[in-house]
């Protein structure tokens, strides 16, 4: 019985092994947001595409949609943007754009290069829709749903795993209730 | 082209580590001297090419390369030419390619600085380093690669965290580095004993200036970290007990028990199992950080962009490399026998106390770093532990620790009489109670807590001194020769050691006094106001808008006054750094020996008014000047003659060292 005190560290650093294989599945990051579950802040923007109309959150109740705020200066969102055009051609879920602090021309000639995803894409040239959103990073995207009601927030890019194991399940969901 | 040499520089890398890490192992067991020998310029080979592909990544970086997605990502062209290198390791591909490089410079070095080593031993020690080195090359390769190609490229980069744009950023990653990897040696010099069987003073005696060295080093990067973070964040904190800073603090308690554990291994034999035991600990805390800070299981100001592949396979590394290390000692120290045996009052105990104590006191860190972790992992929601918990545990750990410090060295060898330790240190303990009475007294206010504080920095101080005193009285009286002729003949490994324990006490006096008598004030200031702080009167003459390079800036014009004296003139700035639309606030700090004045702005007002802060900060450097007193202290000792000594004589199995150079020293 003399050894096992040897062995002892051994058999700590396989306790720890497990908590950290664990927590490698936890996602510390996702903070619950505050807006989870409360009604998307209110918004009257205009369309990227054309100025002269403007998008309010309120038309968009009814039916389950995705805000994914982008920007055409944002490398990241490089990353997901084929993500978004391939979820768009389903047209499983209407995408909706958020172009956060950016220039129209920049955007339109960014969208025109990569591929456009969006149902509608609003801008936000200044952000401040962007702060009552709480945005601190870009990409990100919520899920919404029928009530207008904030269900999920992803920060950081849309990768396919993230769409097809976290956000199209709830989409479903969403759009069956 | 230039980011594809690198590339293709660290897969030969990769290949070269493959072999360092399988044939010299291999050779050694086998005996064959040929496959031994490849050791070496396979070492110094990985380091070329690892080189190159760091010099790849820095010049695309320097040369603004937007083709390259790291270089996007990380850097802009209007950053600053040494923030554009600086920059290299700015990312979480860029940091990794830095550790390898450290890596391969510390077997570099080690295959110089080895000629009196056998064979055997040197072909084990690089070999484990290399195994290492696949690894984390590995990793670089298959998750991380810093050359990555963007295609369209990007017109421009989103620019280096405006929080790295700093002489900070340039200086405390290699330093910090430098010593979370040199722990990979005494790692390799302890699997490299158990494996070889061979565990004695020798050895320890061979491992010794590699560790202190790279305990030193860390030192330095911590304390660096540390002065960054106290003037960059803009509120004059000093350390925030962060995730990433527990993961560098925790490699330098196993460290610091290291260096003293080996030092009882080389003198007397002892603690051989703990010292092997303490060597993979240290380097297992290293490479435990590396996954807490780029698997994003904990968040921290650190962290970067994770990817869940990463964590994986990082563990996995983890896994294999402590894990079979430990199950090597599991199975190897048992043989390896114990040391001379000593008695309860001897400066064996007194070291052995103060090992267990800093292991403690790492075991703590690491429970309170990973316990939110544990709690989520179990179910039992998300929780954050702060810097409340690690004071409560800290101080009272270290209290006695500090306490032994102080007896530890003046404590002899194998046994020691009590009483006669209590006459001899009587002076140093009065001088320490009556300072603690009196210095806090003096400036303003007694709390038991700075009463502590100051004795046990007075204590360590003191009972140097009463060490030295001691030590010079011996020699004298042996070669009879007065005090200045006395003061060079001791060895540089005891002044070292001297050094490093002032730099200790130092320390806790900062800690003390600018905890006990700091004064912070946020306050409403427009121009022409006056606050005072800490006897100083802070007057702002005027506010001016600046632009600087990738950035525009508020500056503050404030004059800083003593009664009728002018002390300095300090511009704090509000910077709004254009790429990332980042503010950024830069504290501007009058320097002193014994207070820094500290003023940084906060947020604007209505009325052209702002939001200052304005903190009076006495004794806040002794801090860092403490910590650079120890790796001074450190570095003294590495250039002990016995460690030269040992080099010439070339004796793989030198008996016991000649009594003049052993004596006494630490």
């Amino acid at each position: 019985m003399k050894s096992l005190r040897f062995i002892l560290p051994l058999l700590v650093f396989a306790v720890l092994l497990v908590f950290l294989w664990t927590g490698l599945s936890l996602k510390p990051h996702e903070i619950p947001s505050p807006l989870i579950d409360k009604p998307a802040p209110a918004f009257e923007l205009a369309r990227l595409d054309d100025p002269t109309r403007i998008v309010s959150e309120r038309q968009l109740r009814g039916q389950v949609w995705l805000l994914n705020v982008w920007a055409s200066w944002c490398v990241s969102c490089m990353q997901e943007h084929p993500v978004l055009v391939e979820l768009a051609k389903t047209g499983v879920v209407p995408i909706y754009g958020l172009d956060y602090k950016d220039k129209r021309a920049d955007a339109l000639a960014w969208l025109g290069k990569h591929g456009n995803p969006y149902t509608v894409s609003i801008s936000d040239p200044e952000g401040r829709v962007g702060i009552d959103y709480g945005v601190y990073g870009v990409p990100e995207t919520y899920v919404i749903d029928k009530a207008g009601v904030i269900r999920y927030k992803q920060i950081g890019p849309v990768t396919p795993e993230l769409l097809s194991e976290a956000i199209l399940p709830l989409v479903r969901k969403l759009q069956a209730s | 082209m230039i980011p594809e040499l690198g590339h293709f520089a660290l897969i030969v890398a990769l290949c070269i580590a493959c072999v360092q890490a399988v044939v010299p192992l291999m050779g050694a067991q086998r005996g064959d001297p040929a496959w031994m020998a490849l050791a070496r310029p396979a070492a110094q080979g990985q380091f070329v090419f690892i080189a190159i592909a760091f010099g790849c990544l820095a010049w695309s970086f320097v040369s603004n390369d937007f083709s390259v997605l790291n270089v996007a990502n990380n850097s802009n062209s209007t950053l600053p030419l040494r923030y554009r290198f600086a920059a290299t390791w700015g990312s979480h591909e860029g940091s990794l390619l830095l550790w390898v490089f450290m890596l391969s410079l510390w077997m570099t070095a080690v295959s110089v600085f080895s000629r009196h080593l056998p064979a055997p031993m040197v072909a084990r020690i690089l070999s484990v380093m290399a195994m290492v080195s696949v690894g984390f090359l590995l990793f670089l390769l298959f998750t991380s690669n810093p050359f990555e190609r963007l295609l369209p490229p990007a017109a421009d980069g989103r620019d280096l965290n405006p929080l790295l744009q700093d002489p900070g950023m340039v200086v405390h990653p290699p330093m910090l580095y430098m010593g979370y990897v040199g722990f990979s040696v005494a790692f390799a010099f302890a699997v490299a004993a158990l494996i070889g069987g061979r565990l004695d003073a020798t050895w320890a005696r061979w491992s010794r200036p590699w560790t202190t060295m790279a305990w030193a080093f860390l030192t330095v990067g911590i304390a660096l970290g540390s002065g960054w973070a106290y003037y960059v964040l803009g509120w004059g904190g000093w350390w925030f007990w962060d995730p990433v800073e527990n993961a560098s603090f925790m490699p330098w308690l196993a460290g610091t028990a290291l260096i003293h554990s080996l030092a009882v291994t080389e003198k007397r034999g002892g603690f051989k199992i703990w010292t092997v035991l303490l060597a993979i600990i240290a380097f297992s805390l290293s490479l435990l950080g590396t996954f807490l800070v780029r698997s994003g299981v904990l968040t921290s100001v650190h962290a970067f962009a994770t990817d869940p592949r990463r964590g994986v396979f990082i563990l996995a590394f983890l896994a294999i490399v402590i894990g079979s290390s430990l199950a090597l000692f599991a199975w190897r120290a048992p043989r390896v026998g114990l040391g001379g045996a000593f008695a309860l009052v001897s400066r064996e105990s007194a070291l052995l106390v103060n090992n267990v104590l800093l292991l403690v006191a790492a075991a703590a860190v690491l429970l309170g770093t990973l316990y939110p972790l544990f709690l989520d992992a179990l179910g039992l929601g998300k929780i954050s532990v702060g810097p409340p918990y690690f004071e409560s545990v800290f101080v009272p750990l270290m209290t006695p620790a500090v306490f032994l410090m102080g007896i530890g060295p003046l404590a002899r060898w194998k046994q020691d009489a009590p009483l006669d330790l209590l006459v001899r240190l009587k002076w140093a303990f009065g001088v320490a109670v009556v300072t603690a009475i009196l210095l806090p007294l003096s400036l303003g206010r007694w709390t038991p807590l700075l009463g502590l504080g100051v004795l046990l920095a007075i204590w360590v101080i003191g009972s140097g001194f009463v060490n030295l005193r001691e030590r010079l009285v011996q020699v004298r009286a042996a070669g009879g020769v007065t005090v200045l002729r006395a003061l060079p003949q001791l060895p540089r490994g005891y002044w070292g050691m001297l050094l490093a324990h002032f730099g200790v006490g130092v320390f806790i006096l900062g800690v003390t006094l600018v905890r006990g008598y700091e004064v912070e004030k946020d306050v409403r200031m427009n121009v022409g106001d006056t606050v005072a702080a800490g006897g100083y009167q802070f007057r702002l003459d005027g506010l001016s808008e600046v632009k600087g390079p990738n950035y525009e800036a508020t500056r503050g014009l404030f004059s800083v006054t003593r009664g009728t004296r002018a002390v300095a003139t300090l511009n704090p700035e509000k910077r709004l750094y254009t790429v990332q639309q980042m503010p950024m606030t830069i504290a501007a700090i009058d320097t002193g020996l014994t207070r820094d004045l500290y003023l940084s702005l906060g947020e604007p007002l209505r009325g052209g008014a702002w939001v200052v802060r304005v903190y009076h900060k006495p004794f806040v450097d002794w801090i860092w000047g403490g910590a650079f007193l120890m790796a001074l202290g450190g570095l003294i000792a590495l250039t002990d003659r016995r460690y030269r000594l040992a080099r010439r004589e070339r004796a793989p199995d030198a008996g016991p060292m000649p009594a003049a150079a052993t004596q006494g020293t630490q």
